[in-house]
């Protein structure tokens, strides 16, 4: 070994250890012959010389590391058992300029945590993990570990570890370093000096890693805990070196820095004018001014409806056509679809409430005002909930014509326009051409007559604006649902279910 | 192109747009029905502005991966339902005592155990009381429209640094689901990073623990807190009163269970029942200010609820059970209709009308 022997405390380390409650203020508060004490030291050395200190986050694992922040002078903080390797993901994600150290021991990175960390390894997040394996619990006093070796005595396993009952030792970094995304995975241990001279060089290629934004890499380190151990300097080396090292073999596991590029993650750029951009929805074209109302009287009162059907049918997307057509005539709208295990059984529906006060229960359950019926069961149940004058609108290509008593009722062949026109899938536009001629038969007055045809064509094209092919073909339908009413109704308006559309109880 | 602030949207997309408009930068989540819109809407849009999206392995990770991003004085949020709640209670703790803001979305499911995914307000107990472990309350919001999804995605995040404190924007799979016309807020002005952030260029002995192995230290590291939630009882609570002026029945309900019972109101006023509404925009802190003055003049109090009976708690310990408070509720993912609640309100009003009569001579 070459250079100069310094003998000061690393500048990695703070001057005085302020921070740890008590008298003691210049000693670690781990025991004699304590790996920690040796691998902080590694560590506050290197990041010292790499001078990364003010961008270095120390994570304080649950262990007996957990004060480990007393010691280092850089940002620290302590975090829920297993949790380092999260926790060190919201810190990189946050700033990727952000060097996270995440130090953890067997308990922690083995036992509780260890889905946090071989998904934060398999993410190939950009931080160093420290893992210190000593085979046993030290904080809680000396239970078993997931490392612990077969046949090793613990406090909760008094006559050895049994692999029949506890199972074969956790190889850490050989689990890991099967994974493709980590680019480091290296075992070291800290008992002789030849071997902590390897952990120190370790220590700082898995730091270089993480400043060079590699993404991740993981050094374990076989470490004594003699107190725990019941065992003195000696034997503790000598357990490391040939109990331990004979079933955690040392050596470099994979290294592959070199042939990755840098990682390059969002920063979390903040900008209103690139928010308002994508959050904020383009105008249509023919919108109203802000105060705009329909004065027909029939928006005097908060109107209600349901539209049901099977999946499939356009159900939820007509329910959306007719609440987008509120939104764009400034009323208040609420969309509710069916949810829950209905949804499941392949039929749908949705309430659609618009009102100019604010929209009270959003969910259509009875005082229906208008049901669009796109099958003969939803016909079936939510017939009754209708009032008396209310509206009832059904395909009947597919329904057979209901006993509705004093309700409006007109019959549309929806189902076999849309087929013509070319998918089932506009039957939905084409109800509602059947639901314009409604609304002019019976509940618009003066202009809003003319002003409701735009608004139906306005909706359509609000609703399908990332799907511009279909607009036209929708707008089609629309029309043919509207010009199939005008047909069959005349001359005498009793024109009772026969052709495509057809209105009865007028 | 001309845009426009005026959009259809359904509530857990409101509330990441909110959240956006916030300059919340980083979304963590695990998908859970009825809130995997939330972390689909964040995919999509926190993506595509550049900021933070990350599918998490559980519910345990993403709630940690917020502390990490808040830790590091980013805005930073997760969305879950029921048990995934449960399993964040930890992480919750966790970011109290460390005083880290932080916003969590939880559009309640039917439980206990797997439930189901109807919409229920059982998740009241483990959200608005602490939940983990420790003397601690997080500030609970609970909007009741696709607006105040939205809005309450920039007021949370608002209240959270202000008092640095986690806070939750806690609705139901209803007004998750449904879809209603907005305004959407403009965005707010993105925040310089607090001085206490574990960030370069920050000072770097700022450090962040829960551990205080001193009791003294921890007691007076929970004296704070109690102050700091006594401070929020003062200045924060809020609800909207409908009616209440002249009421002799209050009927009292957040979330959808609220808006319904606005509709019941209506339905009994034209009865000539005299009903009014009290619908709680903080569960934490309670409206007690406002159920106080109103016990002053009204006779009764209905706690409508899609729950046990979880909020006629903090009635009675708001007005002290100096009126007496009655129970409409539905549980298992049903949801109260309006004449289910006119009719046991009508009837409670029936009785009251009768005692009130038998005690005159």
């Amino acid at each position: 070994m070459t250079g100069k022997i310094v003998y000061a405390r690393s500048k990695g380390f703070f001057e005085r250890f302020e921070r740890r409650p008590g008298a003691i203020k210049d000693n670690m508060h781990y025991c004699p012959g304590c790996g920690h004490g040796i691998l902080h030291k590694l560590i506050a050395e290197v990041i010292s010389d790499y001078n990364i200190q003010d961008k270095t986050i120390f994570i304080s694992p649950v262990g007996c590391s957990v004060f480990a922040y007393y010691y280092f002078d850089c940002f620290g903080i302590s975090v829920p058992h297993g949790r380092a390797p999260a926790v060190a993901t919201g810190l990189v994600r946050a700033n990727p300029d952000n060097i996270v150290i995440s130090y953890q021991g067997d308990g922690d990175l083995g036992a509780i945590g260890f889905n946090n960390f071989i998904q934060a390894a398999n993410r190939g997040e950009n931080i160093a993990v420290f893992f210190v394996n000593n085979a046993i619990y030290g904080m809680t006093g000396g239970q078993m570990a997931p490392t612990t070796l077969p046949g090793q005595k613990t406090q909760t396993s008094p006559f050895g570890r049994s692999v029949t009952n506890e199972g074969y030792p956790l190889k850490v970094s050989e689990m890991v370093a099967a994974l493709d995304s980590p680019v480091y995975v290296e075992r070291t241990a800290l008992s002789s000096v030849r071997n902590i001279m390897n952990a120190r060089k370790a220590v700082r290629k898995a730091l270089r890693n993480t400043i060079d934004k590699k993404g991740f890499s993981m050094v374990e380190f076989l470490s004594g805990c003699p107190i725990n151990l019941k065992m003195n300097a000696r034997e503790m080396n000598e357990f490391i070196d040939n109990q331990m090292s004979n079933y955690f073999p040392l050596g470099c596991l994979k290294d592959i820095a070199d042939s990755r590029d840098p990682i390059k993650r969002p920063e979390g750029v903040y900008n209103s004018r690139q928010v308002i951009d994508v959050l904020y929805p383009v105008k249509v074209q023919k919108g109203v001014a802000p105060d705009f109302r329909n004065p027909s009287r029939i928006f005097e009162k908060e109107r209600r409806i349901k539209i049901a059907g099977f999946g499939g049918q356009g159900v939820l997307s007509l329910g959306m056509m007719i609440a987008t057509m509120s939104k764009l005539r400034n009323f208040n709208v609420s969309w509710l679809p069916s949810y829950g295990p209905e949804m499941r059984g392949g039929t749908a529906n949705c309430s659609v409430v618009l009102s100019r006060e604010p929209v009270g229960s959003p969910v259509v359950d009875k005082e229906c005002n208008l049901l669009i019926a796109l099958n003969q069961p939803s016909l079936d149940k939510f017939l009754p909930e209708l009032k008396t004058n209310g509206v009832l609108i059904y395909d009947s290509s597919t329904i057979e014509p209901p006993n509705c008593g004093d309700r409006i009722v007109y019959a549309v062949k929806a189902s076999d326009i849309a087929k013509r026109i070319g998918d089932l899938k506009y039957a939905n536009s084409v109800i509602l051409g059947t639901l314009s001629v409604v609304m002019e038969d019976y509940f618009l007055e003066g202009a809003d007559k003319q002003d409701f045809d735009r608004t139906f064509e306005e909706a359509i094209m609000d609703c399908f604006s990332s799907k511009q092919s279909v607009i036209q073909l929708n707008i089609d339908a629309f029309y043919a649902g509207k010009q199939a009413v005008f047909k069959e109704n005349q001359p005498d308006g009793a024109a009772d279910n026969y052709g495509d559309c057809a209105v009865k109880n007028k | 192109m001309e845009r426009t602030n005026k959009i259809l949207l359904k509530g857990n997309e409101a509330v990441v747009y909110g959240a956006l408009l916030a300059g919340c930068e980083c979304f963590f989540g695990y998908p859970i029905t009825p809130a995997s819109e939330i972390a689909h809407t964040a995919a999509r849009y926190f993506t595509r502005l550049g900021r933070v999206f990350l599918q998490a392995e559980s519910e345990i990770a993403a709630i940690n991966m917020v502390m990490g991003a808040a830790a590091s004085g980013r805005r930073a949020m997760t969305a879950s339902s029921g048990l995934g709640i449960s399993l964040k209670q930890e992480g919750v703790s966790y970011l109290a005592c460390c005083e880290l803001p932080a916003v969590i979305v939880d559009v309640t499911r039917g439980g206990p155990g797997l439930g189901n995914i109807g919409p229920e307000q059982a998740d009241y107990n483990q959200v608005v009381k602490g939940g983990g472990h420790g003397n601690y309350r997080c500030i609970v919001l609970a909007p009741s429209s696709v607006q105040e999804m939205c809005d309450f995605g920039v007021l949370s995040f608002e209240l959270a640094d202000k008092y640095r404190t986690p806070v939750y924007v806690m609705t139901d799979g209803v007004i998750g689901q449904m879809m209603e016309s907005l305004e959407l807020p403009a965005p707010l002005k993105k925040q310089p990073l607090p001085e206490w952030a574990l960030d370069y260029g920050k000072n770097r002995n700022n450090m962040i623990t829960s551990i205080f192995l001193e009791y003294d230290d921890l007691e007076s590291v929970n004296i704070r807190l109690q102050e700091k939630y006594a401070e929020i009882r003062k200045h924060e609570q809020r609800a909207e009163e409908y009616l209440v002026d002249d009421a002799d029945i209050v009927l009292v309900g957040y979330g959808i269970a609220g808006r319904i019972a606005r509709s019941a109101i209506d339905e009994l006023r034209e009865r000539g029942v005299k009903a009014g509404l009290i619908r709680p925009i903080t569960l934490f802190p309670f409206p007690v200010d406002c159920l106080t003055r109103t016990a002053e003049h009204t006779k009764m109090f209905i706690s409508v609820e899609m729950s046990n009976g979880q909020m006629i708690d903090d009635i009675k310990l708001s007005i002290e059970c100096c009126r007496p408070i009655e129970l409409i509720n539905r549980m298992g993912g049903n949801i109260p209709t309006v004449t289910e609640i006119v009719d046991k309100t009508s009837s409670f009003n029936d009785k009251l009308k009768t005692e009130h009569g038998k005690k005159r001579p």
